[in-house]
């Protein structure tokens, strides 16, 4: 693990998300129920719809376009859509909000 | 033999003296007194007999041959000088009676109401034949007739005098007719139904004065309303006729008191009917006097029996106008409701549960059911089994078919069900044969009637044919997977319990998610500040995304940016400062929309809060092209350069636009305003529109020019603008506070009914002031640029990624 210290947590609004730019692609970072944070990929897997813009309920997500919904934390299309979005490692602490750089370090290896 | 002696011959005493000469003849040695100067008849039938539907004759129920072949000895028309209770006698005033046992069955006499001129000649209650007769007499084509009182009774009597020819007005003083038996919906369709059969209604109406000299000419109310009047009915009420017994010192309360068994405080004297109370109640139906006949006769013959009180029901005795209610229907914690309306047959029914059991009903247009509901309340049945099915009645417990559905069982495979989607039949139906059997789980499916939701009902016949009996057609949609409550039901409860959060609605309401989910949350968003304009803080995290970030989502994640442009009026400044920031922004379109104003497409979500300060610096705000709320108001060029224009249709736009805008609705609404009828402005097709004339102004509403294409429907004729804008402001706010959230205004209107707008935004003008007056409050909350908002400097960081790892990582 490489935890990247990427801001606070005040910064994402509660039952919110915000987007982090990464070489793999935008992150959305969610701010679930009881400040539990969540992190995958900002883009639906149906058409490409920007998730970090959709409504939060429990662990989950639905896309903004189409109405899929996605837990947060497996990734996994919920109901009977059949579909996958990358998940990443991250974590609060002391109120700051720390992700994990080990996948885009390993990216930038290869 | 013992001495009977009953006083008073009605249909309560009618029935005891059946029960007792059939238990044994000759128990009792009956003398029978009558105030009025005959025998027992059927008092329910007497509007028939008013409205000349039947003769008297018909509706007698014992005549003289009656009294004779029982041996009673009749004195009708013999007033009671007293009871004497010591001495054991009835005093007639052509002498006294002695008794063993004594029944006093003097039911009840109407409540006069204590205005002046109740005592002028034309004045009359409904009580006796005398009254019917008095009243016919007064009848003749052309002459009025008022009827104060817009109960059971009182609607009889309407009803017959209007058959009589009568012009008839009802005064009511409750909200709506027959309020103690009916709830304000069925009211509503009664009031509907009376004013059909050219009866009118007042209700809200408290009368002040009967005026008139030699006799009645005219009643005045308390609002200064006058209606002629050749003949006046009093049908307000009853009370129980207690003189007798209070002159002779029983027990009186509000009617003579009885225990179970009909005795009165004196263990030979007894009483039965509308005179009396039992267990604190007072009937004024036939049912509950026939129970007590039963009992008494009883009672009378040595026999143990015990009166219990009874569940009453009422039928409304008008030709045409089916309407049935039993039981207890009030709004009361703990109790729920199963509500079918169709509006298309006029068919309202209510049933109100409370835990397994049924405890009322209310039947209006199809009352067929109501002696099955009436058995279901009165037995206390277990109705958890069958409460899915429950309010379609008995016809469709234990697996009767309902209706074959025809017309989509003709459907072939490839017709399209939902339009949205593109969903055809054969794709549902191959969904259900894979095993879908809820409406969720063909929706999860196929994705039929997941968008606009107004195939549901076409969905749901599609599956009630695969499935057959397996599928149940469901009662009240819930609002969501997240409760069983409706949107009815959850906009009712948070008004009643005071919810002011969504939290508080989750929690109080028992939501079955922890936070809702994305169908829910948007309409609790939006019925609570509806309900709560100064109380409730708007919850971004609960609204869609163009309307948390203001702005339009595209297919590829950037937004369309739409300034507001007054009326479609626009300046060569704002033209400029919309070119500079499509130039400075790379906007990759500029496109013109249908509601006249300018749509920049392709921008960037980072670039926004910069753009709209730029646009807000040049005096252009937010146009809200992305809200459930008020879009545009669309106009033509009007009186200002057009030849043909009427009125200044323009600046009347923009004074619509400036009144409404930045208001959240249920669903978005669009105006047109047309300077003459040839409508340029296609103000016909909008969810408002008005078409200006010489004389004025005229309103319709409830278009529509999208999946569905609808002509508006007339609401009003203003003769100024300011009547037009307070018109609008009620019409928009009773749509905020009664509409289910993304029902357009036209789809709302078909369910609430026009006649029922019309008459809170248009007729009922203090309803439309208080109606405009409460979107006024909301508007000093919401009348503002959310645009101007976020483009404040501190803002803007939140509009931008979080952080960028791209460069840490090339770094």
């Amino acid at each position: 693990m490489s935890w990247i210290d990427i801001g606070t947590l005040d910064d994402i609004p509660p039952l919110g998300a915000r987007v982090l730019k990464t070489p793999l692609g935008c992150v959305a970072v969610f701010r679930a129920e009881g400040d539990r944070l969540f992190a995958i990929s900002d883009r639906c897997p149906h058409k490409g719809g920007p998730l970090s813009e959709g409504i939060v309920h429990g662990d989950k997500v639905t896309c903004p376009l189409h109405n899929w919904v996605f837990s947060l934390e497996t990734g996994e299309a919920q109901g009977a859509d059949v579909g996958r979005v990358e998940t990443f490692a991250v974590k609060a602490e002391g109120g700051r909000i720390l992700f994990d750089g080990a996948r885009l370090a390993q990216r930038d290896a290869a | 033999m013992q001495k009977l002696v009953v006083i008073g011959a009605g249909m309560a005493s009618g029935r005891l003296l059946e029960q007792l000469f059939a238990a044994n003849p000759d128990a009792y040695d009956v003398t029978l007194f009558n105030a009025e100067p005959r025998g027992n008849y059927n008092r329910l039938m007497l509007s028939p007999v008013l409205s000349g539907e039947k003769s008297f004759a018909e509706i007698i129920t014992h005549d003289e041959d009656w009294y004779a072949a029982h041996k009673v000895n009749c004195r009708f028309g013999e007033a009671i000088v007293k009871i004497d209770r010591d001495r054991k006698v009835v005093v007639g005033a052509k002498g006294e009676v002695p008794y063993d046992k004594l029944v006093i069955a003097t039911g009840s006499a109407p409540f006069i109401i204590p205005v002046p001129g109740r005592d002028l000649p034309g004045v009359v209650t409904f009580r006796d034949l005398d009254d019917v007769e008095k009243m016919r007499g007064a009848c003749g084509q052309g002459k009025s007739a008022v009827v104060i009182g817009g109960g059971l009774l009182g609607l009889e009597a309407a009803a017959g005098l209007r058959l009589q020819g009568m012009d008839v007005t009802v005064i009511h003083l409750a909200g709506h007719l027959m309020e103690r038996q009916l709830d304000p919906a069925a009211g509503y369709l009664l009031g509907r139904a009376m004013e059909a059969r050219g009866i009118r209604v007042h209700t809200q109406g408290s009368t002040k004065a009967i005026l008139g000299h030699a006799r009645c000419e005219a009643v005045l109310l308390a609002d200064e309303t006058t209606y002629p009047a050749d003949l006046v009915v009093l049908a307000v009420g009853i009370r129980p006729e207690v003189r007798l017994a209070n002159d002779c010192g029983l027990e009186v309360a509000r009617g003579i008191v009885v225990d179970d068994a009909m005795h009165t405080s004196d263990p030979d004297v007894f009483a039965l009917g509308e005179c009396v109370e039992h267990r604190k109640t007072c009937y004024g139906l036939v049912a509950p006097l026939y129970d007590m006949a039963k009992v008494l006769a009883k009672t009378l013959l040595g026999e143990a029996g015990a009166y219990e009180g009874s569940e009453v029901s009422t039928k409304l005795k008008v030709t045409g106008v089916d309407l049935f209610s039993a039981g207890d229907f009030a709004d009361k914690e703990g109790r729920e409701d199963i509500v079918f309306r169709d509006p298309g047959r006029g068919v309202y029914k209510r049933l109100v549960l409370e835990g397994d059991r049924l405890i009322g009903a209310v039947l209006y247009g199809d009352t067929a059911d109501g002696a099955w509901f009436f058995s279901l309340i009165k037995d206390a049945t277990d109705v958890s089994e069958m409460r899915e099915t429950l309010i379609f009645g008995p016809a469709y417990q234990g697996g009767a078919k309902a209706d074959p559905m025809a017309a989509v069982a003709a459907l072939p495979p490839e017709a399209e069900i939902c339009g949205c989607n593109g969903v055809c039949k054969g794709r549902i139906v191959e969904a259900i044969e894979g095993g879908a059997t809820t409406l969720d789980q063909v929706r999860a499916e196929t994705k039929a009637s997941s968008s606009c939701g107004t195939c549901t009902g076409l969905v749901e016949q599609v599956m009630a044919l695969t499935l057959g009996d397996g599928f149940k057609m469901p009662t009240a949609q819930p609002m969501c997977k997240c409760t069983d409550l409706t949107h009815e039901d959850v906009r009712r409860l948070i008004k009643s319990q005071g919810l002011k959060s969504i939290p508080a609605v989750t929690q109080e309401l028992a939501w079955k998610t922890p936070n809702g989910c994305h169908s829910c949350r948007p309409a609790l968003n939006f019925y609570l500040l509806a309900e709560w304009p100064l109380d409730y803080r708007d919850d971004r995290q609960s609204r869609f995304v163009n309307e948390r970030n203001h702005a339009n989502i595209q297919k590829d994640g950037t937004y369309s940016v739409v300034p507001r442009m007054w009326g479609g009026v626009t300046t060569p400044a704002e033209l400029r400062a919309i070119a500079d920031a499509a130039e400075k922004y790379d906007v990759p379109m500029v496109k013109v929309t249908g509601g006249q104003r300018i749509d920049l497409l392709g921008v960037k979500k980072e670039d926004l809060p910069a753009m709209w300060a730029d646009l807000n610096a040049a005096g252009l705000v937010s146009g809200h092209a992305y809200s459930k709320g008020l879009r545009t108001v669309k106009t033509c060029v009007g009186s200002q350069f057009c030849r043909f224009g009427t009125q200044d249709s323009t600046g009347l736009g923009i004074k619509l636009e400036q009144l409404l805008w930045g208001s959240w609705t249920p669903h978005k609404v669009k105006l047109g305003v047309s300077g003459c009828p040839r409508n340029c402005a296609e103000a016909t097709c909008k969810d408002v529109g008005v078409i200006c004339v010489d004389s004025g102004y005229q309103i319709s509403v409830a278009g529509a020019a999208g999946m569905e294409v609808k002509e508006t429907e007339a609401l009003a004729a203003a003769p100024t603008e300011e009547e037009v804008l307070e018109i609008t402001a009620a019409f928009v706010q009773l749509y905020r506070e009664t509409a289910k959230y993304l029902d357009r205004p036209y789809k709302w209107v078909a369910k609430v009914g026009l006649d029922w707008v019309k008459a809170q935004v248009v007729d009922d003008l203090e309803s439309r002031k208080a109606l405009a007056a409460r979107f006024e409050i909301s508007q000093s909350v919401y009348r503002k640029d959310p645009w101007a908002e976020h483009a404040a400097a501190d803002e803007r960081p939140r509009w931008a990624p979080l952080a960028d790892l791209t460069l840490e990582a090339a770094e």
